[in-house]
């Protein structure tokens, strides 16, 4: 909600997401420039910044990938511009050269780099851990716990940066990013701070020349970082068991404690110490768990951890993702001479699983196994009795995806060999599943596909003949498929390269890229052509219309035939992306026409086809449409071999 | 309001197939407890899914403290499911003996359904089911009532409605009145109110019936 992120009330407590509250900390900061490739969970940052942008006074841009971002930001900074850098996970891997050498050369204005990771990659190919990479990158990184943190983090982040000239990484999680809590609003500054001028012998050079000086500015921010309001520890002086936690693992422990004691069976009442909720109240109670959190992960604030140790009877580790804080607590404590203290946490024999997001629940099991306790809770839920199935993800109703997959797996069929399909990553992502008839056999990261069908495509010479297909989407292609593109087209390469242009980033919400004529901002820019970048390079290309199949398979059986590389671009608007605002043509299934199972099709529409509108009516035994769900593109009427599917006719103009 | 104790925190998830709203409802459920001067969270589970798959929002209210935005297993107090199978699904993992559960009984087919691979339950399985999971299960044709009214993408509001219509939830008809204005522009926001208040109605019918 833009207007909350905007509002000059301080001290005024509102619902928001995480994000959101990233977008409040950025106004409060005062930021002049920000730059994001979308990515789940963090693309709705830049989408509300770019809207409020002209309102406040700052630029924000989605750029082509997150290098691009990532080195506009660092350009920024080089003026004296406090730039914010968005992106998730992934994109981090791809800026790492740009990130290491920002990382030496320090940074002139606040440069703050928000990284959001996906545990249990709800939106995402993969999970893994962004915290190593600022390790990699010799940075200093905050990890906010709450969403309040989130967003009181980035103004901090912004002090941080400019006291040691350095970027600042930020690593949010999914339930950071995607969840919604109260959040009390903090100033907005009154005017930006003016930007300075680039002086004859000002440098911004990331060379190994300032390794030393690097180490030194993460000396400094180890100091700061003892006393950060960030860390915070709450239990008693010496705690049985000491919780070292992060991000959402603080909130998580501070609940597991209320309701393991409810799950205590009677006998673990009668022994243990903490058995009851009035007992936990009691001080005695409270002076066994102590929960340290810590929103400065690197570099840790080692006196801090090591004070806190010291007390302690045993400690848990609870965090998101790899054993990141483990190991560096680890590493703290074998420093000290004849000091030794057990540490639980992530790993085969660990109590707190090492793959997959963490939870209420699994936190809870983790401290009661650290306690030697019983977590089950008493009532045992009843066993399940209706079939309840899957719900696989496949494209929308009306997704110029499900033709395109349509076309390609017919046209491959005709040519009677085994093809070999390359995805990418975007919403045609889902082509590897039933979706997109299980046609996409590898898949790599962002740009991976049309490497890989360049690789294959040079195999002819071994008597490697299959007819290979590689998959873009539009923003992918501007993200990172030209280089991939040049190389095919320099090496002439056997494949066919489809690109998706559906006119939208779809996958992450819809966000203009370079190919659409619109900025994150909302001003209209001139767009990069796709096909002409693609004849510029020098390859020849067609263009067609996925809603026509027919012609579509055709088409793709005809360039399959043809040797050295070929371009096709399906052209057809994400549905989704404009559904409300066009108006919907009506489709209905006539029952007269429509012969059930009688027809021979197979229930084509509805097993094949397998658009989510093509339902089938078990009490008339007929094929129906799902008013509801059907986006009205028509596709199956041209596609049901009865022509028993209808719809309006537009009138001839 | 109802003199009834109000569980702190009080779990509520809301849950059905992508696209249905249901961020939005839980939105505007915790924005209305936010403005009322309580402590929410919302934590939201879509990932992907907005392309047809599950999604669940857990809304938590507390008086003073701020939790996780995820419920535990089987600490739900309510749960409104806009989608049969999907409320089954997550009244597996989060209900218990006490939960009263609100859902919509209209059915979205799984794409394993509709090829034919797999099949749906009947809608008697899943309400059997529900019930020997929960404490009390209603049933609020609330894709009917917004149809009704023209607005078929409307339900996330009418289910808001019935759930409002609860005495165990903290919030009136009102309260969602001052979120809604926030957010809606004027057509939209009346329309919304009538269907909000259809499913409110419904649900105070069967309240009323079965007393
Ligand atoms: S017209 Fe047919 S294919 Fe297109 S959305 Fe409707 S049911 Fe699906
Ligand atoms: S969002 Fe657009 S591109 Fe993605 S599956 Fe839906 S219609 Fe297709």
């Amino acid at each position: 909600m833009e207007w909350m992120t905007t509002l000059d009330s301080p001290g005024k407590v509102f619902l928001l997401q995480g994000n959101e509250a990233i977008v409040r900390g950025a106004l409060e900061a005062g930021i002049h420039f920000a730059a994001a490739y979308p990515g789940s969970p963090s693309s709705e940052i830049l989408t509300m910044l770019g809207r409020i942008a002209d309102k406040r006074g700052f630029y924000a841009e989605w750029s082509t990938n997150e290098t691009c971002a990532l080195e506009a930001c660092m350009g920024a900074s080089f003026a004296h511009a406090r730039s914010l850098c968005i992106m998730k996970q992934n994109g981090l891997m791809t800026v790492g050269d740009a990130l290491h050498t920002c990382g030496l050369s320090g940074v002139k204005g606040g440069l703050v780099l928000v990284v959001a990771d996906d545990p249990s990659a709800h939106s995402s190919t993969n999970e893994f851990d962004s915290r190593n990479m600022a390790v990699s990158a010799n940075i200093p990184m905050l990890e906010p716990s709450t969403i309040q943190d989130a967003k009181d983090m980035i103004p901090y982040a912004f002090e941080l940066s400019e006291q040691l000239q350095q970027i600042v990484m930020i690593r949010t999680v999914t339930r950071i990013n995607h969840g919604r809590s109260n959040v009390v609003l903090g100033e907005l500054p009154k005017s930006l701070r003016p930007l300075k001028a680039i002086g004859e012998w000002d440098r911004f050079v990331g060379i190994n020349w300032f390794h030393e000086s690097q180490w030194e500015k993460m000396d400094q921010a180890g100091e700061i970082f003892e006393k950060s309001p960030f860390n915070t520890y709450e239990g008693p002086e010496k705690p049985a068991l000491l919780i070292i936690t992060s991000g959402t693992g603080r909130l998580y422990s501070r609940e597991a404690l209320d309701t393991l004691e409810e799950g205590m069976s009677v006998e673990v009442f009668r022994n243990h110490w903490f058995h009851s909720r009035e007992a936990l109240d009691t001080p005695e109670v409270r002076n066994k768990i102590g929960i340290l959190s810590i929103g400065t992960s690197w570099p840790l604030p080692e006196r801090l951890v090591l004070g806190h140790a010291k007390k302690a009877g045993k400690i848990l580790v609870v965090e998101e993702v790899d054993p990141f804080l483990e190991r560096g607590v680890a590493a703290i404590l074998g420093k000290e001479k004849d000091f030794s203290v057990e540490i639980l946490g992530k790993g085969k024999n660990g109590v707190l699983p090492r793959v997959f997001e963490l939870d209420p629940d699994r936190v809870r099991n983790a401290i009661a196994k650290a306690l030697g306790v019983d977590a089950k809770d008493e009532v045992p839920a009843p066993a399940p009795a209706a079939g309840v199935t899957a719900r696989e993800l496949t494209f929308c109703a009306g997704c110029p995806h499900r033709a395109t997959f349509f076309i390609v797996k017919q046209a491959l069929e005709l040519t009677e060999t085994q093809g070999v399909v390359m995805g990418d990553i975007g919403c045609y992502t889902l082509g590897a599943q039933r979706a997109g008839h299980y046609l996409i056999s590898f898949l790599g990261c962002m740009g991976a596909g049309i490497n890989a069908a360049e690789g294959l495509g040079q195999l002819n010479r071994f008597g490697f003949d299959q007819p290979v297909v590689a998959f873009s989407g539009d923003s992918t292609f501007f993200h990172s498929c030209l280089p991939g593109l040049v190389n095919a087209r320099y090496h002439n390469a056997n494949m066919l390269f489809v690109i998706l242009d559906n006119s939208a980033t779809a996958m992450t919400g819809f966000q203009p890229h370079p190919g659409i004529g619109r900025t994150a901002m909302g001003h209209p820019a001139e767009p990069v052509s796709i096909q002409k970048v693609v004849e510029a390079i020098g390859c020849p290309v067609t263009t067609a219309d996925p809603y026509d199949v027919e012609g579509g398979i055709r088409l793709v059986y005809d360039l399959l035939k043809q040797p050295g590389l070929k371009v096709l671009i399906f052209q057809q608007p994400c549905v989704t992306a404009h559904i409300r605002t066009i108006e919907k043509t009506k489709i209905w299934v006539d029952p007269e026409l429509c012969r059930g199972d009688a027809c021979g099709c197979g229930r084509f529409c509805s097993r094949i086809w397998g658009c989510p509108a093509n339902i089938w009516d078990d009490a008339n035994k007929r094929a129906a449409i799902d008013e509801v769900v059907c986006a009205g593109c028509g596709v199956c009427v041209s596609l049901c071999p009865a022509g028993a599917i209808k719809m309006v006719e537009k009138e001839a103009v | 309001m109802s003199e009834k104790v109000i569980p702190d925190p009080l779990n509520i998830i809301i849950c059905g197939v992508g696209g249905q709203g249901n961020i939005v409802a839980s939105e505007l459920l915790a924005s209305a407890l936010v403005e009322k001067g309580f402590r929410a969270t919302v934590g939201e589970t879509y990932g992907a899914s907005q392309r047809g798959g599950s999604v669940m929002s857990h809304v938590r209210i507390s008086k003073t403290l701020e939790y996780g935005v995820l419920i535990p297993q089987h600490k739900a107090h309510l749960i409104v499911g806009f989608e049969p199978m999907e409320t089954l699904r997550i009244a597996r993992d989060y209900a218990n003996k006490e939960t009263t559960t609100i859902f919509d009984p209209r059915p979205n087919y799984p794409l394993g359904v509709l090829i034919g691979e797999a099949a749906y339950p009947s809608l008697q399985e899943v309400e059997d089911e529900l019930c020997d999971r929960c404490g009390f299960v209603w049933k609020i044709p609330a894709t009917d009532l917004a149809l009704s009214t023209g607005n078929f993408r409307a339900a996330n509001i009418a289910l808001m409605g019935a759930l409002t219509a609860l005495p165990q939830v903290p919030v009136e008809a009102a309260d969602y009145d001052r979120v809604m204005a926030q957010r809606f522009p004027e057509k939209v926001l009346a329309q919304n109110q009538e269907v909000f208040v259809l499913g409110y109605e419904a649900m105070r019918e069967l309240l009323e019936m079965n007393r």
